[in-house]
């Protein structure tokens, strides 16, 4: 059980809660994920862990709705308890190169740069965030995310705030000596389109990139391999071996094929859960 | 006096027809004539072997002598003074090759039903008003348990016995390891194992969830500021392999690890009243013979596949699938290809399962394992037609724990060394068995070795002092 003392909406449908989870702030570390319950019956789904505070014994976390789970977990408010919370699972993520460190958040992925950047900075890199949205509403922590980097750069893709474009075609910018300039290392964190378009723009540029793999999990602890991705040709769990992985090596053809496995179940389930009011726990 | 009669009391069986679409136990157990009846054919020999053959050295000839004169609760007290999850064990362990291989009986006649019996006091006892239980933690030193499977729970219960302050911290939402997330319903129904589990608390054995030693905490933290004594690993074998053939990561191929724990841990059969999937299509193939192939394959059929198969490198004589469980497969209309070694996972082009490519295959000189080594015959390859490919082909142990935690040391196959005589690992006070020492086995085994170490752990501690 994890009581939510905080919840603030960033967009209509993305939220934040800070839960009560001392074992697991105390030990998280930036890159590692959560696995939440939130009803008898309910799935397992990973959440990335966005902020901890090791003395407070929070963690932060940041939902989409979009899907059931999601959205039970959405109807949860201040004083509730997250049934089932466990982790910090995956590896902490390890960047090896120092310099100019750029992360890239699209849509709710912008939460999970808040830890890590702020890391990173006190550890003496120079860091800028790029946290992109289809449109101004849609971009989330702009305070928070000012706060631990050097550099936010905003994009929309309708212009409505910062650049008008992606967050690539800023990225393309930042390589070419635009701006905070050509990034050391790039880590990109959102939606899979997004991530496999980062890749793509630093490819051939010689910049080493990160992303973070969201498949499906079930335990989150190498238990059932569901997760599993090719990396380099070679088969990793992304619960154990990721969710960070060399994005350059990434065969995003299957995973995104591999995200998609349960679409029309995910639907019926939606569906299901829509039409009546949503009664967590109790159904 | 025991009665001379050739065959076992059968255990009454539910429709293979009815209950193949169903998740309700197989097996429906004896009655208390049954039992009885079967109880008689025990010969009470003076050195009682069969006792030998059980890993938990449970005193079989005493519960059995007991069910005979009708004193069911002296039965249930017998066994629970050796056993701590009976109505577990009566059901899952291979009797067949451990006590009632033993049985004096089995010389001429058919083996004492023993695991029958078993489970017969086991479950007679959980239909009773519970009896008082003295929780009795008298000593000071705590004990950490990790891993909720066979091996930690009968530690803990074990170790609660002795008098000790125990533990356990499970990875999972509820405990119980592999007989929560592997064993199947209809082999061991859920409320048998909460029962079970219900025992260990009522002794005094604390249950955290959603704890992982190594990720949540450090084994030092556990053993340093939280206090414990002594830790015994019990993480069992539940990295699931994968055979490394082209296909594997397409759509609709499962580990048997996770096509399992869809359904009995998330109960994927309930799918959308619960919210976990599981793809299921119209022909199933399962990759292995084991128990786990057996179970994986015979949960296909209740969540929907027409056609079950199992597809195995070697013959139905090296399967490794317990006698019984082969034959309810068989019953529940199951399709075996022996001799039949998958070499790819066929797909369409949006990267579903279609098919299992196949080569046939011959069996040649035993190999290390001591079973005819499969060979295979060149040009044999056929296709089988399939919508789903699950890999029951084994497991290893989970490398978690000893990634974050220094001073464990491990074999080449990632499981943990510990000291025969002791069951102590390369830490001090730091204790291990079942699966995470042994690689993948058997409920009973496991059990057996968590037995063995709390008697150890209490030997450490008292020594200790």
């Amino acid at each position: 059980m994890a009581k939510i003392l905080e919840k603030r909406p960033l967009t209509p449908i993305t939220k934040l809660y800070k839960v009560d989870a001392p074992l697991v702030a105390k030990s998280a570390k930036p890159g590692q994920f959560v696995i939440v319950r939130v009803r008898e019956g309910g799935e397992r789904i990973p959440l990335t862990i966005a902020d901890y505070d090791r003395e407070k014994g929070t963690l932060t976390i940041v939902v989409q709705e979009v899907g059931t789970t999601t959205r039970y977990l959405g109807q949860l408010e201040v004083g509730e308890e997250i049934l089932d919370l466990v982790g910090p699972l995956g590896m902490p993520l390890e960047i090896p190169v120092e310099g100019h460190i750029v992360g890239i958040g699209g849509g709710f992925g912008a939460a999970a740069l808040l830890c890590l950047m702020r890391e990173l900075r006190q550890r003496g890199d120079t860091t800028t965030i790029i946290n992109g949205a289809r449109e101004k509403d849609l971009l989330i922590l702009n305070e928070e995310l000012t706060e631990v980097c050097d550099n936010l750069e905003l994009c929309t893709d309708d212009g409505s705030e910062g650049f008008h474009g992606f967050v690539t075609e800023r990225l393309a910018q930042l390589i070419d000596g635009d701006g905070p300039g050509r990034p050391d290392m790039v880590v990109a964190i959102g939606p899979m389109p997004m991530m496999r378009a980062v890749t793509e723009t630093t490819r051939d540029k010689d910049i080493p990139t990160l992303v973070s793999l969201d498949p499906l999990m079930i335990d989150g602890t190498g238990m059932c391999g569901g997760c599993r991705v090719t990396v380099n040709n070679e088969v990793k769990f992304a619960c154990v071996d990721g969710p960070f992985f060399d994005a350059h090596q990434v065969d995003f053809e299957e995973a995104v094929r591999r995200n998609k496995m349960y679409v029309k179940q995910e639907q019926a389930s939606k569906d299901r859960t829509a039409c009546r009011k949503l009664a967590v726990g109790q159904d | 006096m025991p009665v001379k009669r050739v065959q076992k009391t059968p255990m009454p069986e539910r429709d293979a027809v009815l209950r193949s679409h169903d998740f309700e136990e197989v097996n429906e157990g004896y009655g208390i004539a049954h039992a009885q009846f079967e109880a008689e054919r025990c010969l009470r020999c003076q050195d009682p072997i069969c006792i030998d053959g059980c890993p938990v050295r449970v005193p079989i000839p005493d519960f059995i002598h007991k069910v005979a004169s009708g004193d069911m609760r002296g039965a249930a007290a017998v066994l629970r003074s050796s056993n701590p999850l009976p109505a577990v064990c009566g059901r899952v362990c291979p009797q067949e090759v451990q006590c009632e291989e033993q049985c004096s009986v089995g010389i001429r006649f058919k083996p004492v039903a023993i695991g029958y019996l078993e489970r017969f006091v086991a479950d007679w006892e959980m239909g009773q008003p519970a009896l008082e239980v003295k929780s009795n933690l008298d000593r000071s030193e705590k004990v950490a348990v990790i891993g909720s499977g066979p091996a930690g729970l009968v530690c803990a219960g074990e170790l609660a016995r002795l008098g000790h302050p125990v533990t356990i911290f499970e990875a999972l939402h509820a405990p119980g390891g592999v007989l929560r997330y592997g064993i199947p319903e209809f082999r061991l129904p859920k409320d048998v194992l909460d029962w079970e589990i219900e025992q260990l608390k009522r002794l005094g054995v604390e249950i955290r969830c959603n704890v992982i030693i190594g990720k949540t905490i450090a084994m030092d933290e556990l053993m340093g500021e939280m206090g414990f004594s002594a830790v015994f690993i019990g993480t069992g074998a539940g990295l699931p392999s994968f055979m490394g053939i082209p296909g594997e990561n397409l759509n609709g191929v499962y580990s048997a690890n996770e096509f399992l724990t869809r359904v009995n841990l998330m109960h994927a059969n309930e799918f959308p009243n619960a919210d976990t999937p599981v793809m299921v299509g119209k022909r199933v193939a399962v990759i292995g013979a084991g128990n786990t192939a057996m179970d994986t394959v015979r949960v296909a059929l209740r969540v929907g596949a027409e056609h079950g198969l199992i597809v195995y490198r070697r013959s139905d004589q090296e399967m490794t699938a317990r006698v019984e469980e082969h034959q309810h497969a068989i019953e529940e209309g199951v399709e075996f290809h022996w001799l039949t070694n998958p070499v790819e996972v066929l797909g369409d082009e949006d990267g579903w399962v279609t098919g299992l490519k196949c080569i046939k295959m011959e069996l040649g000189e035993p190999d290390e394992s001591g079973r005819a080594r499969p060979v295979p015959i060149e040009g044999s390859e056929f296709v089988i037609p399939v919508d789903n490919v699950v890999l029951s082909i084994g497991n290893k142990p989970n490398p978690l724990l000893l990634q974050t935690t220094k001073g464990l040391e491990s074999n080449k196959w990632g499981c943990l060394v510990v000291h025969d005589d002791t069951s102590e690992t390369s830490r001090e006070h730091v204790f291990a068995g079942g699966d995470a020492v042994t690689g993948a086995a058997t409920v009973i085994l496991a059990a057996g070795a968590g037995k063995d170490a709390a008697a150890e752990i209490h030997r450490d501690l008292c020594e200790k002092m």
